[in-house]
């Protein structure tokens, strides 16, 4: 208890929240902070977040000051009919008005947040243990397909279906908006409006095995122009592929679980590598996109993704090791 | 402790705990109709011949009713608690005493079940479509 210490040990008391208090703003900005935003939905959320702390604490203050009021003050005695008044304005009273308020606020943004198809751009993307597989639609012409990473063009809405394969994920971008659930056997829609140029971290929020703290992707918002250049390369096979890695790939049988466009790599099981060498990440958001980290997901994906489909492929030479790295970095 | 003797039974008055419950039970039915009535326009809603504004009103007028409802039973919990001439808490073993708690705790629960029955209701409001 404060109020029992000795001076001194009180203020080393404060003195050590108050040395701890910068830590608790961490959490305000950087790429995945739903305070640092970069998207109409977030820009929403988070003003509405601001105002329920900003009342919390004004409401908070208020009943501190007066049960300190009540603790220090006493000249005179209230009577029972004044307590009484003051339980019934600010007790019932008071608290239903600043409910009202408050829900009235967030039902007021609602509308705005629900999703919208209206002219939309529509990603498709399902989740599945533990990646994302992310199909951009476009029309006319077949989606475009890509995996755990999700471009926006900024200031023109854009709707994302969301899926999952095989349990529940839950997929959210914190700075842009969101967040929804992906349920198996069920579609959910979800909007956003990013207004900013930028990287972006992406979770999935809902616990879904053991790499579930591993199943991440980037958000990379880019101007409308770029973003229409970028779709079109993407709905092409890379212009770099080939060499000694793309043969070593198929030779070791890559291609029956991960798609490469272009060539004879078909599978789905594991994520589509058509344009691997451009994405921000490795792995779901977990490692930089580089050869030596491309290589050792190949050498240990069950190490650094426990409980991933992926088997090991430790058992191939290194170079061979390296030369698909250096293919599949390569695919732009 | 107090040596009031007991009073006899004030005439009219039921000796009954229904009383007590209608205003939660008509803010529950409330939350029924708005929540079904809703939730099945929206999965079938190319059964129904009507639009969501249709729904809203329906809504609105669900939510006059209760809201009358809950106010003949604040009324009524009024004059049971005699019209505020009594101070709680009547925690009496007494007949009388007991009236008078039921009176002002289904007053209590009155007020609540308004309260809620308007927040149950808002949401339509701002909300005017099953999906944009």
């Amino acid at each position: 208890m404060v109020y029992g210490c000795h001076p001194e040990q009180r203020r080393s008391i404060f003195g050590r929240y108050a040395t701890g208090a910068p830590f608790l703003c961490c959490g305000c900005s950087g790429r995945q902070s739903a305070l640092d935003t970069a998207g109409s939905e977030a820009d929403a959320t988070s003003l509405l977040f601001w105002v329920l702390v900003s009342t919390g604490a004004f409401i908070w203050l208020a009943v501190v000051g007066l049960l300190v009021y009540a603790l220090r003050d006493r000249r005179h005695m209230w009577s029972e009919d004044a307590a009484g008044k003051l339980i019934l304005w600010a007790g019932p009273i008071f608290s239903s008005v600043v409910l009202f308020a408050l829900l009235t606020y967030a039902l007021w943004l609602m509308p705005g947040l629900r999703p919208s198809s209206a002219g939309a751009l529509r990603i498709e993307i399902t989740g599945t243990q533990f990646w994302w597989r992310v199909a951009y639609h476009q029309s006319p012409g077949p989606p475009a397909i890509s995996a755990n990473e999700v471009r926006l063009p900024v200031g023109e809405p854009v709707e994302l279906v969301l899926r999952s394969d095989d349990v529940v994920h839950s997929f959210w971008i914190p700075s842009l908006g969101g967040k929804m659930d992906m349920i198996p056997g069920r579609t959910n829609r979800l909007s956003l409006l990013a207004n900013k140029v930028g990287v972006y971290g992406g979770v999935c929020t809902e616990f879904c095995g053991t790499s579930h703290a591993l199943m991440a992707f980037s958000a990379v918002t880019m101007r409308p122009d770029d973003f229409d250049r970028w779709l079109a390369a993407q709905s092409n096979p890379a212009a770099n592929a080939g060499g000694p890695g793309q043969h070593l790939f198929m030779k070791h049988g890559c291609g029956s679980c991960h798609r490469v466009d272009g060539t004879e790599a078909r599978g789905l099981v594991g994520p589509d590598l058509s344009h691997l060498g451009g994405r921000e990440t490795v792995g779901a958001g977990i490692l930089p996109n580089t050869e030596a980290a491309i290589a050792s997901f190949i050498v240990e994906p069950g190490v650094l993704k426990p409980g991933t489909r992926m088997p090991s492929f430790a058992m191939l030479p290194p170079d061979e090791i390296r030369a698909i790295a250096t293919y599949l970095k390569g695919l732009k | 402790m107090r040596t009031t003797p007991p009073r006899s039974r004030p005439s009219g008055r039921l000796d009954s705990l229904w009383t007590l419950f209608t205003a939660p039970v008509v803010w529950a039915a409330h939350f029924l109709i708005c929540y079904l009535g809703v939730a099945i326009y929206c999965a079938k809603r190319d059964r129904f011949p009507i639009g969501f504004d249709a729904i809203r009103a329906g809504i609105g007028v669900a939510t006059a009713f209760a809201l009358v409802a809950i106010l003949v039973s604040a009324w009524l919990a009024w004059r049971q608690w005699g019209f505020g001439a009594h101070d709680p808490p009547h925690d009496e073993p007494t007949r009388h005493d007991r009236t008078l708690f039921q009176g002002f705790a289904t007053l209590l629960l009155s007020g609540l079940s308004f309260i809620a029955v308007i927040f149950v209701a808002l949401p339509v409001l701002f909300v005017t479509e099953c999906l944009r």
